[in-house]
């Protein structure tokens, strides 16, 4: 219980990517939230990666950390630009409302 | 160790405390302020775990960029504070389809693992024990994964321009500067130059 290893972390990323996939889940009015939970997923695979890279002393799960964490960068500027736009059109970012995106 | 393993569980505690609470909030801008305390506590624990370059990452990148990003759209957008729906089992089937989904391919991960153990063997690069995790990375990144690097460059770019091509808005009736036009003018069409007689004014 004391010595932490490995199966804590894992245990903690799992915990965190459960509640992210909740959170798209259970939030049906609000899109930034689920860009959030989007996040809170991306923070889980990191916290993942990095665990493992630490357990088994190898460096190849730390840049990959770095190129998740570039991906989760340019998916929230693109995901908030998409999210202003629609608010612009429409004025709500309500997720029941986008399927009059239909065309 | 005793204070190592207190250090985990005050981060990993509040981390997940804050990550309920940023999917319960009921204020947008609680959801990004509880976001902004998850993320500072996550770069603990992986300074915890010896990898203090991505920490420090961590905090500039999502703490610096993404969070004011989404704060900055939260009070752009001018969003109330929204109930959550009462009909959330209705898109329980569906949760649960995808969340089984999941678990098969976490299944097909591990059965990875056991039928051929030696393959991540091949791809792995120890890390060195005399130099520092920051050196250590940029040792390998700018190496091996150098491609990668540049392929997440230009993730980067195709973000950046594709955010500002969806944002960008023309108005019409605005007053702006052309500076082409300004260049192309000639003395010709601007200048008119006319006798006057003295003593007479115009």
């Amino acid at each position: 219980m004391l010595e932490i290893g490995l199966a804590h972390y894992l245990t903690l990323a799992a915990i965190l990517f459960t509640l992210g996939v909740f959170g798209i889940f259970l939030n049906r009015k609000n899109v930034i939230i689920i860009l959030m939970s989007i996040e809170l997923i991306l923070l889980a695979i990191n916290i993942n990666l990095v665990s493992f890279s630490s357990h088994l002393g190898d460096l190849v799960g730390q840049v990959f950390a770095l190129l998740v964490l570039t991906v989760a960068a340019g998916e929230a500027a693109i995901g908030l630009a998409i999210l202003v736009v629609y608010f612009r059109n429409r004025g709500s970012i309500a997720v029941e409302d986008i399927r009059m995106m239909k065309g | 160790m005793i204070i190592q393993s207190l250090a985990f569980y005050l981060f990993a505690g509040i981390t997940v405390a804050a990550a309920v609470m940023v999917i319960s909030a009921r204020n947008p801008v609680h959801s990004v302020l509880f976001l902004i305390l998850a993320f500072f506590n996550s770069a603990g624990l992986f300074v915890l775990l010896g990898a203090e370059f991505l920490a420090m990452i961590l905090v500039v990148v999502y703490v610096g960029a993404v969070a004011v990003l989404f704060m900055f759209v939260v009070m752009m957008l001018d969003i109330g504070v929204a109930e959550l729906r009462e009909g959330f089992l209705q898109y329980l089937p569906l949760g649960g389809i995808v969340g089984l989904i999941l678990l098969l391919e976490l299944g097909f991960v591990v059965a990875g693992f056991v039928i051929s153990p030696e393959v991540s063997e091949r791809f792995s690069a120890p890390a060195p024990a005399d130099i520092p995790n920051t050196e250590a990375i940029g040792q390998l990144l700018y190496t091996k994964y150098v491609y990668f690097f540049q392929a997440a460059g230009m993730i980067l770019l195709v973000a950046m321009i594709g955010a500002i091509v969806l944002t960008h808005r023309s108005r019409e009736g605005v007053k702006k500067q052309r500076i082409g036009q300004q260049v192309d003018r000639r003395p010709e069409e601007t200048l008119e130059i006319k006798k006057v007689q003295t003593g007479s004014g115009i």
